[in-house]
């Protein structure tokens, strides 16, 4: 707290932050929608014995009804049960992801922003590692490590670290320079302390917003793997593995991809909003503009 | 500016060495042995270690990197593990559909981008604004195989205006293979163009808080030939950039659309290799892809620095 007060802005409580935040209405909706998934996502499979995986071979690729809302697909699976279990996948692979990549990209980061000498080599790996688009790097690395869930999330781990470490390097470099760091210096406060009270709090702003887009990239990224076949095991319903796996029925019942897909729309869209919301909220030169 | 191109070409040779490394061991810590896949159950030990001698896979791994730098210094991708045949052969007869469908997507994507992008920039805080990036966001939030999937049951399958997939053997007249790509080539440009929008949105707000803005609505001068020979023109120099990215990004990028559209492409390429663990073919093509990359990338620097002189200065 006492670097932000140094820096001259002033610390909002919480309150305020929500206030300000929801206060642009695209965010508000967006937040209520995430919060919609993942309760239901939480609490659906808890309260309903309903099986996921139940076969129903009399009930192929029926239409949505209100039996089955999203329709069945072409094993009488109910879609809708279906997309629920699957949000729990999708969310966790999205999330532990997201977390993965901002603790090792903060962590480069910060190493590379504040230490001249480590700058030049950490950062001409991760230009390195930034020049084979996301999607490929992804297949190679799952390749390597193995088609299993965890494989999946390590690899989208090493291709969204780079990112995050770049961000985090750029906001680094600033921070090092200004005087409050310099008087921290100058009182004897040991480097790792520096680091870790006086720079790292500075970049939550970068840090937060970079959660959100690797959230939702993370999410977009999985179902294209499982779409080519080298992502999560097929009988793990992620919505992406549901949309690889119905491909063939698309044309005689749509709904077996429209409504996983639209999950993974909305999911996306919602995350990339807040995040928006949350950069606009934080970023000081913003703020001035509007 | 000598010393600043120098500069320049050494870091780009630094990353293409380190992309030399990464591809390099990112095949060889690939679980799988590839000549037992090659093989098949029938295959004797002594069969397999004739075979791994044969493509120098016995020796130490460090030797096997200096060999095969070596070897792709020449030009020599070393040869496919499946196709019978050289991967740089490989490589460019995938070439073509590749190329086409990056090119056309990124027109699609600027002729979209652009105009939207400015537009909102111009109309900053109305509610046209907030609809176009609204719309740019949803862009980046939609798989590219499931829009593909719809648009190909809707404009292919429904409504027969173009084929569903496929790509047309070479002998087929260009027209007709060109016919192939118009839907991934829809589908690629309209979710690339959400990031046109706002980086054209972001560097059109940019220039319209110049001064020389200012000065020539002070003479008097008609909105729209402000801002089309003083705000479009310089900031076109930052969009271009990153469609010259978007470009060199696409052409390995692309695998999922090819594979929806089954087209012939490079990535398509790409995720059959990995799926034999035909080592070879994923060294040559992620080498290829990420030097590309590196490659557009410095040339786009440099192009930078003969358009903007301040870029040069500021760089001494």
């Amino acid at each position: 707290m006492t670097t932000l007060q140094a820096m001259g802005r002033p610390v909002p409580a919480w309150r305020t932050v929500l206030e300000r935040l929801f206060r642009r209405r695209v965010v508000l909706v967006a937040t209520v929608l995430l919060g919609w998934v993942v309760a239901v996502a939480a609490v659906w499979p808890a309260l309903s014995s309903a099986d996921p995986s139940a076969i129903d071979i009399s009930a192929r690729l029926h239409p949505p009804s209100s039996a089955h809302w999203a329709g069945t697909d072409e094993l009488g699976r109910d879609v809708w049960l279906r997309i629920v279990h699957g949000a729990r996948f999708s969310l966790l692979i999205g999330s532990v992801t997201a977390a993965g990549a901002v603790v090792l990209g903060t962590l480069l980061g910060l190493l590379a922003g504040y230490f001249k000498r480590l700058d030049a080599p950490l950062m001409r790996l991760v230009d390195a590692m930034m020049s084979f688009p996301d999607i490929l790097l992804g297949i190679a690395l799952v390749a390597i490590l193995g088609p299993s869930l965890w494989n999946v999330v390590l690899a989208l781990v090493i291709v969204y670290t780079p990112r995050v470490a770049r961000v985090v390097r750029a906001a680094t470099l600033v921070l090092r320079e200004l005087l409050f760091i310099d008087a921290a210096r100058a009182l004897g406060v040991r480097t790792p302390w520096i680091l870790w009270r006086h720079i790292l709090p500075n970049l939550a702003s970068p840090i937060l917003v970079q959660l959100t887009f690797i959230f939702a990239y993370a999410i977009l990224c999985e179902a294209g793997l499982s779409f080519l076949g080298v992502g999560v095991p097929p009988e793990i319903p992620t919505w992406g593995t549901m949309i690889a796996g119905s491909i063939d029925y698309a044309d005689r019942a749509l709904w077996v991809i429209l409504y996983p897909g639209l999950a993974i729309v909305f999911t996306a869209l919602s995350l990339q909003v807040l995040g928006d919301g949350v950069r606009d909220l934080l970023d000081p030169k913003l703020r001035k503009a509007a | 500016m000598l010393r600043f191109l120098t500069r320049r070409l050494a870091g780009a040779l630094m990353v293409l060495a380190l992309v030399a490394v990464l591809v390099f061991l990112l095949t060889r810590l690939a679980s799988g042995d590839p000549v037992a896949l090659l093989l098949g159950d029938q295959a004797t030990a002594a069969d397999i270690a004739r075979v791994r001698a044969e493509y120098g896979l016995d020796r130490p791994l460090g030797t096997q990197f200096l060999l095969w730098l070596a070897q792709v210094a020449q030009g020599n991708l070393g040869d496919s593990l499946f196709l019978q045949r050289p991967v740089t052969q490989a490589l460019l007869e995938r070439a073509e559909p590749t190329l086409f469908l990056a090119g056309f997507a990124v027109l699609v994507a600027a002729l979209i981008g652009i105009p939207c992008g400015t537009a909102a920039a111009v109309w900053r805080g109305h509610w046209a604004d907030q609809l176009l990036s609204g719309v740019a966001m949803l862009g980046a939030s939609v798989p590219s195989f499931w829009l593909g999937l719809l648009f190909m049951q809707f404009f292919a399958v429904k409504l027969g205006w173009f084929p569903a997939s496929g790509y047309g053997d070479p002998d087929t007249p260009l027209l007709e293979r060109l016919h192939h790509l118009v839907l991934p080539a829809l589908v690629l440009g309209l979710l690339n163009s959400a990031l046109i929008i706002r980086f054209t949105r972001a560097s059109v707000l940019d220039i319209l808080s110049e001064d020389y803005v200012r000065t020539a609505r002070a003479k008097g001068l008609p909105e729209r030939s402000i801002l089309l020979h003083h705000v479009l023109r310089n900031a076109l120099v930052p969009i271009v950039t990153i469609l010259g990215l978007t470009l060199a990004l696409m052409i390995g990028g692309a695998v999922v659309t090819e594979t929806v559209f089954n087209l012939p492409g490079v990535g398509n390429l790409v995720v059959r290799a990995v799926l034999r663990r035909d080592y070879p073919v994923i060294q040559g093509t992620l080498l290829v892809i990420a030097a590309v990359y590196v490659l557009i990338n410095l040339g786009v620097d440099l192009l930078y620095t003969v358009v903007d002189p301040r870029i040069r200065l500021e760089a001494k």
